[in-house]
């Protein structure tokens, strides 16, 4: 009865959340960074700025391309990710850093570095 | 089959990017075509640029940079530098000689022959190491290699040469071809945590930004040393340069001086010979 209703209370607060999100323009403003978000931007972390132009990031970086309209650029999830995780895999001259292969983030991290990604 | 397909396709990228011949061991070292090679590559990027302009680095890559620095150069954070190490070269050492001594023509405008393969021991002299060399066989204790003292010793002789183009050579001894193998070897080969060679961001991306930085071109990047660096507030050697340089690739660094540096210097200064000395220089 009791997890019925703390059930019923969290599909409530995300359908809020939901309808907050949809708002556009005026949500936008006061929506909690995107999942993701810092660890993309934290210097220790992704660090994407250092290379990468994203929207909402100050001081990009040009060594990479901007990372803009991801999901239509890589409707396959798993190709997003697994340019994090190596992308010296599929173009050994490539300079970006193998997050994954040296352990610079985890496979969870890097997923929700994708998440973020997907919103730009 | 799949292996050695793959293999060629990494050696035509190579080829296509480093702009030198991939070095293994049945090829015989040629430092002359490698030179060509990596000569040509810079001069083919950056078609516009005049090839003294490359010493420059990141000022000859970027307009608003390059407005900058010439504010800078109107009164040179390195200036302090230079009349230090004019006094320290001036002074004598306790038994009466001084660092003149150690060197061909008192040590004034010799800086472009550094460094030099030495027939004898069989292993690379670097300026730095020659210095504190000198200072050993006369009884002085040894000077840390990246910065300060050594800083403004190195600031001087750059100084004195200023405009003397690098006049590096490599004898035809195996063990200085080694050398010149082992120090190219070392700049294209990736290393630490973020997986960077020299090569990946100094012959890959100069000219790029990362973050507000721009990146300096390999051709020439010696030619200024040493530095004022905005980023360290303070001068720096080679030596602090490489070592910087490993630190950020989340690696652990060599120690300054180690042999691997020493070939490295080597290697890049012979890649710039013909471009003038143009250090001490200020750097953001």
């Amino acid at each position: 009865m009791r997890s019925g209703r703390f059930a019923a209370g969290v599909v409530g607060v995300l359908l809020c959340a939901g309808s907050f999100l949809s708002n556009g323009v005026s949500a936008h403003a006061q929506a909690p960074a995107p999942p993701g978000q810092a660890l993309a931007f934290d210097r220790a972390k992704g660090n994407c700025l250092t290379c990468h132009d994203i929207k909402g990031g100050d001081s990009p970086g040009n060594v990479g391309p901007p990372l803009g309209d991801m999901k239509a650029r890589f409707p396959d999830r798993s190709e997003l990710a697994a340019i994090v995780f190596d992308e010296t895999k599929r173009n050994p001259e490539s300079v970006m850093p193998p997050f994954g292969r040296n352990l610079i983030m985890t496979r969870d991290e890097i997923e929700a570095v994708v998440d973020f990604l997907y919103t730009r | 089959m799949r292996n050695s397909c793959t293999a060629l396709v990494i050696v035509a990228v190579f080829l296509a990017i480093a702009g030198a011949p991939p070095v293994t061991a049945d090829d015989a070292t040629n430092p002359e075509a490698t030179f060509k090679a990596f000569r040509a590559y810079f001069t083919k990027k950056f078609p516009k640029l005049a090839l003294n302009d490359f010493v420059n680095g990141p000022y000859s890559m970027d307009a608003d940079l390059r407005k900058q620095w010439q504010q800078i150069e109107e009164l040179p954070p390195y200036d302090f530098a230079i009349e230090r190490g004019k006094d320290m070269f001036a002074a004598a050492f306790k038994n009466g000689k001084s660092y003149g001594d150690c060197f061909p023509d008192k040590g004034i405008g010799i800086r472009q022959n550094y460094p030099y393969f030495d027939e004898k021991s069989g292993e690379v002299i670097t300026l730095e190491l020659a210095l504190n060399r000198c200072r050993e066989a006369n009884g002085e204790a040894l000077f840390s290699y990246v910065k300060d003292e050594m800083a403004s010793l190195t600031a001087y002789m750059a100084f004195t040469s200023r405009g003397k183009p690098f006049d590096i050579k490599v004898p035809n001894d195996p063990r200085a071809l080694a050398a010149f193998r082992n120090g190219e070897r070392y700049f294209y080969t990736r290393r630490g945590q973020l997986n960077f060679s020299c090569a990946s961001c100094h012959v890959q991306n100069p000219g790029n930004h990362i973050r507000t930085e721009v990146l300096a071109p390999a051709l020439g990047i010696l030619n200024a040393m040493p530095i004022y660096r905005s980023e360290w507030n303070s001068m720096g050697t080679i030596s602090r340069r490489f070592v910087t340089c490993n630190s950020q690739t989340r690696g652990v660094p060599l120690e300054p001086q180690d042999e691997e540096f020493r070939d490295v210097e080597y290697f890049l200064s012979y890649m710039a010979n013909g471009l003038p000395i143009s250090g001490p220089a200020a750097r953001p």
